[in-house]
């Protein structure tokens, strides 16, 4: 499997760069995202700036990464398989990861917007707190999903 | 997993810090074109430092295990094409980067002066700092040099 896995065909560069790069853009923006959100003190400045990261640049980034994998996937031998041969372990992190944060991340999103509208009145810190604490478990779980991808465990 | 894969799951992740930290510098670099306070622009050192840690670590990552699975790994070898164009490329991202952030250091001094003089209100000087068009041009620069570092690193032209 993993001889496999390390061999790549031109024709799967473009995908994976536009996987890749969405991945990346994806950790850069919830990075941000919970940085900001774990600073602001309270500041609503500081708290729109974290959900704002979340919303413009995290979600694109996401849309990008999994654009990008499920057209990778299309074209690879991955999605060839013999019945009752199992995609490799790294691909099922990938995957987990991927679909699993996505549900994470809409929640988060969601919690996230309802608080920046509730800091209008003074209140939404605790959504945006919770935005931040999802955000956080995020990033730790994409940190596995790139272990995964690019070390390609058995 | 062998060794060598470790450190390929190592280096990819420095190169994800990398372009994380320079991420967190485009989210900032917009954030504070409309920050004309000293406590304003103050109040972003924590994620700066986020971002500096990001890009050093990202930075000191990709290029030392970069070079140690140049060395290590089956098939590919230091002198290789794509393998220098790489190091050229992040030497070049290094030094721009390293301006950038100078560039914008200017805004964060000017801030801490006025507070330290007690002046807490709007200050045109500090917005226009803020708003460096050379630093944007740089970081533009340096994210440019950074994708076609990525580009190198999956079509490995030569190899």
């Amino acid at each position: 499997m993993s001889v496999i896995a390390s061999i790549r065909p031109d024709s799967e560069n473009f995908p994976l760069f536009v996987h890749v790069l969405g991945a990346m853009i994806l950790v850069g923006g919830t990075l941000t995202g919970a940085s900001a959100l774990a600073f602001a003190r309270g500041e609503a400045r500081h708290l729109r700036l974290g959900y704002w990261s979340l919303l413009a640049v995290a979600l694109p980034g996401f849309v990008l990464m999994r654009v990008g994998a499920a057209w990778i996937y299309s074209r690879s031998v991955w999605d060839n398989l013999p019945e009752g041969t199992d995609d490799p372990a790294w691909l099922g992190i990938g995957f987990i990861v991927a679909d699993l944060g996505a549900l994470l991340f809409l929640i988060s999103l969601i919690v996230g917007g309802i608080g920046v509208r509730r800091l209008q009145d003074g209140k939404g810190t605790g959504l945006l707190k919770a935005t931040m604490v999802i955000s956080i478990v995020l990033l730790a779980a994409y940190v596995v999903a790139v272990w995964a991808m690019a070390g390609k465990p058995d | 997993m062998s060794f060598d894969d470790w450190i390929l799951a190592l280096h990819v992740l420095s190169a994800f810090a990398f372009v994380a930290g320079m991420v967190i510098f485009w989210v900032l670099i917009v954030a504070v074109r409309r920050t004309d306070t000293p406590e304003g622009t103050i109040r972003m050192e924590p994620i700066v430092k986020v971002g500096n840690a990001a890009v050093g670590i990202g930075a000191g990552g990709t290029i030392v295990l970069g070079i140690w699975l140049a060395f290590s790994y089956g098939g590919y070898d230091i002198w290789d094409g794509w393998i220098i164009a790489a190091i050229v490329l992040w030497a070049i991202a290094a030094a721009v980067g390293q301006r950038t952030g100078n560039a914008y250091m200017q805004g964060m001094n000017k801030a801490q002066e006025l507070q330290a003089a007690g002046q807490t209100g709007p200050n045109a000087e500090l917005l226009a700092l803020n708003r460096t068009q050379n630093g944007v041009l740089l970081h533009a620069l340096a994210t440019v040099v950074v994708v076609l570092i990525l580009i190198d690193m999956i079509w490995k032209p030569g190899a």
